[in-house]
C-alpha cells in the first residue's frame, strides 16, 4: 500500500553540523525535538530504547513522523543492529514513516550496508515511497569499522556519511577518554580521508560528560580543524557552540568572495594562475572558496551577493 | 484485531499516555486526564479511529493520559492492541488491512 510522505525529498549534501540523539520511546522527546534548532536529530530505537519496548517505540516513531511537523530540521533514525531481531521492522517503520535516513548501528563491511540498502528499496516498493528516497549513514564502532570505512560509504548511492560512535570504539581499542583525543586521532583521521576521498560527509562522536563544557569546547574546536562536517550531540546545550565553531568566520569569508570574483575575472582574461593578496592561488583555491560561501549561506551568515 | 489478553503500553510521564487493554464481549472505553474537560472527546475520537483501523470491535480500553499528543494517544493504543492480540513487532504501525 501507499504511504502518504509528509517530508521534502531529503538531500545528501546538505548541512549537518549537528545531529542529536533522542529517545525515540519517549514523547516529551520526539514532540520538542526540532525546537533546538539541531541540523539533524537522531530518533533512536537502538541502545536508549529497552530490549522489551523495541515495538512501543516503533509505533511512537511511526505516529510522529506522520503527525509532528519537523521543518527544516533532517530526521534520521538509528536501527537496532543487524545481530537484533528488529532491524528488518525497523527499516519498514522508517520507510513507511517517511524518515530522511537510517543510522547503521555498529557498521563493519560493505555487506551491511547492502543488506541494510536491500531491505530499504523492498520496503520503498512495498509502501510505495519513492525509491532512493532513504539516505543511509555507517556509525563506524569498532577497528573493523575504521579499517572499512572507505567500502562502507562507497557501498550504496544512498550514503551520504559516516560517524565515529567514541564509546564502543574506545572499548574495543582498550583506551579511555583523553583530554586532546589521542586515543581516537588516528581513528578519526583514518574515517576523515575516506569520506573525503568518497565525497561523502563525516561526523565526530558525541562527547559524554554533559556538564564539562570546557572539554566539549576543546574537542568541538579540534573536530573543526580536522575537517569534519559535524558531530552527534546529546544534550541541546551543546547545539549553539558547534554551530558557531563550524561557520566560516567574516575573514574567511571575506577572502573567499575575493577569490570567487577575482577568479571568474581572471579565467575570462585567459589567466590560470595568478595572486591574491600576494599569495599564488590556483582553481583549487576556487574550489573551496566556492565551499566556504556555499557553506556560509548554510549556516546564515553570508549577507553578500555571490 | 482480536485482544486475546491484558496488555499495557505507554508509561505515566508528561506527554505520554498509557493504555490497557483486556478482553471484554463489549467495546468499553474509559479515559482519565487532568484536560478531560477541553480534550476529553479528542483524545476519545481518536482512540476510536485507532481501534476502528485495527478492526477492534470487543475490549475494554483503559488510557491514562498525561498530556500526549494524537500522534503518542494513537501509537500507545496500537502498541497495546498489538501486544494483546501477540502480534507486536510484527506488521507495520498504522499499516491498514
Amino acid at each position: 500500500m501507499t504511504k502518504e510522505i509528509h517530508r521534502p525529498r531529503p538531500e545528501k549534501d546538505r548541512l549537518r553540523r549537528t545531529m542529536m540523539f533522542m529517545n525515540a520511546q519517549k514523547p516529551a522527546l520526539i514532540r520538542d525535538a526540532y525546537i533546538y534548532g539541531s541540523d539533524s536529530i537522531i530518533l533512536d530505537l537502538e541502545d536508549a530504547v529497552a530490549e522489551n519496548q523495541k515495538d512501543a517505540a516503533r509505533f511512537s516513531l511511526y505516529h510522529a513522523l506522520q503527525e509532528i511537523d519537523y521543518g527544516d530540521t533532517e530526521v534520521i533514525v538509528r536501527i537496532n543492529g543487524l545481530d537484533t531481531p528488529h532491524w528488518q521492522e525497523d527499516i519498514r517503520v522508517c520507510v513507511a514513516a517517511g524518515a530522511d535516513g537510517i543510522r547503521i548501528a555498529k557498521c563493519e563491511n560493505a555487506e551491511m550496508v547492502r543488506i541494510v540498502d536491500q531491505a530499504v528499496e523492498k520496503a520503498e516498493i512495498e509502501f510505495g515511497v519513492e525509491v532512493g528516497r532513504t539516505l543511509l549513514m555507517a556509525a563506524l564502532e569498532s577497528p573493523l569499522g575504521i579499517m572499512n570505512a572507505y567500502e562502507i560509504v562507497t557501498a550504496s548511492p544512498r550514503m551520504f556519511g559516516c560517524a565515529i560512535s567514541g564509546g564502543d570504539f574506545r572499548k574495543s581499542m582498550h583506551v579511555q577518554i583523553e583530554d586532546g583525543g589521542i586515543e581516537m586521532l588516528a581513528a578519526r583521521g583514518q574515517m576523515l580521508l575516506a569520506a573525503r576521498a568518497a565525497g561523502v560527509q563525516c561526523f565526530d562522536t558525541m562527547y559524554p560528560n554533559v556538564d564539562d563544557m570546557e572539554g566539549f569546547k576543546k574537542e568541538v574546536i579540534q573536530n573543526h580543524k580536522m575537517g569534519f562536517d559535524g558531530k552527534s550531540l546529546i544534550n541541546p546545550r551543546q547545539i549553539e557552540f558547534v554551530h558557531e565553531t563550524f561557520a566560516p568566520t567574516e575573514k574567511e569569508i571575506a577572502y573567499a568572495e575575493k577569490l570567487v570574483l577575482s577568479c571568474q575575472a581572471q579565467a575570462d582574461a585567459g589567466i590560470g594562475v595568478y595572486t591574491v593578496d600576494g599569495k599564488m592561488v590556483d582553481i583549487p583555491f576556487f574550489e573551496d572558496a566556492k565551499r566556504i560561501i556555499k557553506l556560509a549561506k548554510a549556516c546564515g551568515v553570508y549577507h553578500g551577493e555571490l | 484485531m482480536i485482544i486475546e489478553k491484558n496488555a499495557i503500553a505507554g508509561t505515566l510521564e508528561s506527554s505520554d499516555a498509557q493504555v490497557t487493554v483486556e478482553p471484554a464481549d463489549h467495546l468499553e472505553i474509559n479515559i482519565q486526564s487532568s484536560v478531560i474537560n477541553q480534550y476529553g472527546k479528542q483524545i476519545r475520537d481518536t482512540v476510536r479511529q485507532t481501534l476502528d483501523r485495527l478492526e477492534v470491535s470487543d475490549g475494554i480500553i483503559t488510557v491514562v493520559d498525561k498530556g500526549a499528543l494524537d500522534c503518542t494517544i494513537k501509537a500507545r493504543v496500537e502498541c497495546a492492541v498489538f501486544r494483546a492480540g501477540n502480534a507486536s513487532g510484527q506488521g507495520s504501525p498504522g499499516e491498514e488491512q
